[in-house]
């Protein structure tokens, strides 16, 4: 039990690097799943194929893999970052990937008839886009990306492997300094409880507000 | 083509030029980014000989090869074991007695609330397990409970009728359920099935973390190898399109599976969920689509 009280600091550091962890992947991802969501439904040929190339790589990789080729490969190119930039990096490319998939499908809900009625409106294509087709989207996209962020903050774990702070990580100093193991990892369980609560009570909120109702 | 969104218009003379001329310059621009990529290789020298020798020795390539059937055989075991733990979750998560229901429920949501890696962690650490069982129960109780929820939706999914239909003719739970109603899920949800196989699949690389011997480990053997100036580079390039084609592999199949599923007469009474990752605590609107 005082494994906790007399690591707070430990504890605290490791939990503040998984949310950092968390909150930049997830900006990069967002910006990235839409950029690649953009391509995949843009009427230019090359640009859905490096979409598609990218969601289905991405996909298909598993994320240690990603973290080992970002982390200890990046360097060898001469680019030298800090290790929690290159988990960011990892991390939010991986799963910008899984946000395509939802913000595409989320555009793909949306009737046919709801562009073709603004465009007979005399809508052009931005406004179309902004007051018809994403309002519409967003909707719809909001549990999935939900989940995909939650699976991100898990995720943030693989990134204590690779000498980056974060939440898992601490279990090693606690180790070493001879507290209760079991105890160790109950209060990191917590710690990823916490952080993957609160993300799907921000997204229960988010969905509430605006989610469709169905 | 882009045919069925709402965001285009069939594209007239016009906007069709306009798109050749965005063509270009995009397909112009991807071309320069895979010319950089190639020229950083060369410039940093990862197509040298010197690097690529160690792939033409036949105990390296037996170590990849012994390293993927590592990989393989984690899968396996996590693969069986966790449809069955997801099965025994799903049936407990069914169950008409509340507290079955209720473990069942509990463990289900913490197993799928936890990263895979802290459960294998703590089984590896704290249990103090060797590496290829602690990295196949970490995936069993993650794989085993998300699957449990594919189940259970499955099950839930299919058409009202069916099940009142068969109480209707005396049937009781069981035979309501192992007759009517699983048959009918299980097809629905193969496509899904499948594509958590996939993640089960993703995630035993992270056995690497734990000192199992498998194809990522192998690969940073020989990757740490001063011989061959660290070979660092080649060995990703030789390793991802192993892991890559073979996840690939098995997403396909989950896409054939779904695509056949909806030409089928049989899935009719189900609507089939889409994959995706597993959520925390659903909305209030239930499981979202």
């Amino acid at each position: 039990m005082n494994v906790l009280t007399d690591n707070l600091g430990r504890y605290g550091e490791g939990l503040l690097g998984t949310v950092e962890l968390t909150v930049y992947a997830s900006l990069l991802a967002l910006v990235l799943g839409f950029l690649m969501a953009a391509f995949r439904v843009a009427p230019v040929a090359s640009l859905r194929a490096f979409g598609t190339a990218w969601v289905t790589v991405l996909r298909n990789t598993p994320l240690t893999l990603l973290f080992f080729a970002v982390v200890l490969g990046l360097p060898r190119f001469g680019v030298v970052l800090p290790f929690q930039l290159f988990a960011v990096l990892a991390l939010g490319c991986y799963t910008s990937a899984f946000i395509c998939e939802a913000v595409r499908s989320g555009i793909n809900t949306v009737p046919v008839g709801q562009g073709e009625a603004a465009r007979s409106l005399g809508m052009t294509f931005g406004q179309t886009l902004g007051a018809i087709v994403l309002p519409q989207a967003f909707r719809s996209v909001i549990p999935p990306i939900g989940s995909t962020l939650i699976a991100l903050a898990k995720n943030s774990a693989i990134a204590g492997s690779f000498s980056v702070t974060e939440l898992l990580g601490t279990y090693k100093t606690l180790n070493e300094l001879g507290y209760s193991i079991i105890w160790t990892f109950v209060w990191i369980a917590v710690g990823y409880l916490i952080v993957t609560l609160t993300i799907s009570a921000v997204f229960n909120v988010l969905e509430k507000r605006w989610g469709v109702a169905r | 083509m882009s045919g069925g969104t709402a965001l285009y218009d069939v594209p007239g003379p016009l906007a069709r030029r306009r798109h050749r001329l965005y063509g270009v310059l995009a397909t112009a621009g991807i071309l320069a980014l895979v010319g950089w990529a190639l020229y950083l290789l060369f410039d940093t020298g990862q197509f040298t000989a010197e690097k690529w020798t160690p792939f033409a020795y036949k105990g390296i390539q037996e170590m990849l090869l012994r390293g993927l059937a590592n990989t393989l055989r984690a899968f396996g075991f996590a693969a069986v074991l966790s449809l069955g733990l997801g099965t025994v979750l799903a049936v407990g998560r069914l169950s008409d007695h509340r507290p079955v229901r209720w473990v069942a429920t509990v463990l289900v949501e913490f197993f799928r609330a936890m990263p895979v890696l802290v459960m294998i962690f703590f089984v590896f650490v704290a249990l103090k397990v060797q590496p290829l069982p602690a990295l196949v129960t970490g995936l069993t109780l993650y794989n085993g409970s998300v699957l449990a929820e594919v189940f259970r939706t499955g099950v839930d999914s299919v058409d009202r009728g069916q099940r009142e239909a068969a109480y209707a003719l005396g049937l009781h739970k069981t035979q309501v359920m192992t007759y009517v109603l699983v048959p009918q899920a299980v097809r629905a949800m193969l496509p899904t099935i499948i594509s958590q196989l996939v993640v089960a699949l993703k995630d035993t690389s992270l056995g690497f973390l734990i000192t199992y011997e498998e194809l990522l480990h192998a690969g940073k053997l020989i990757a740490g190898n001063l011989d061959y100036g660290l070979p660092f580079i080649p060995v990703v390039m030789i390793i991802s399109p192993v892991y890559i084609g073979m996840c690939m592999l098995l997403s396909w199949f989950a896409t054939w599976v779904a695509k056949r599923e909806r030409r089928s007469l049989k899935t009719r009474a189900v609507e089939v969920a889409p994959a995706e990752p597993g959520t925390l605590l659903a909305g209030p609107a239930g499981h979202p689509r």
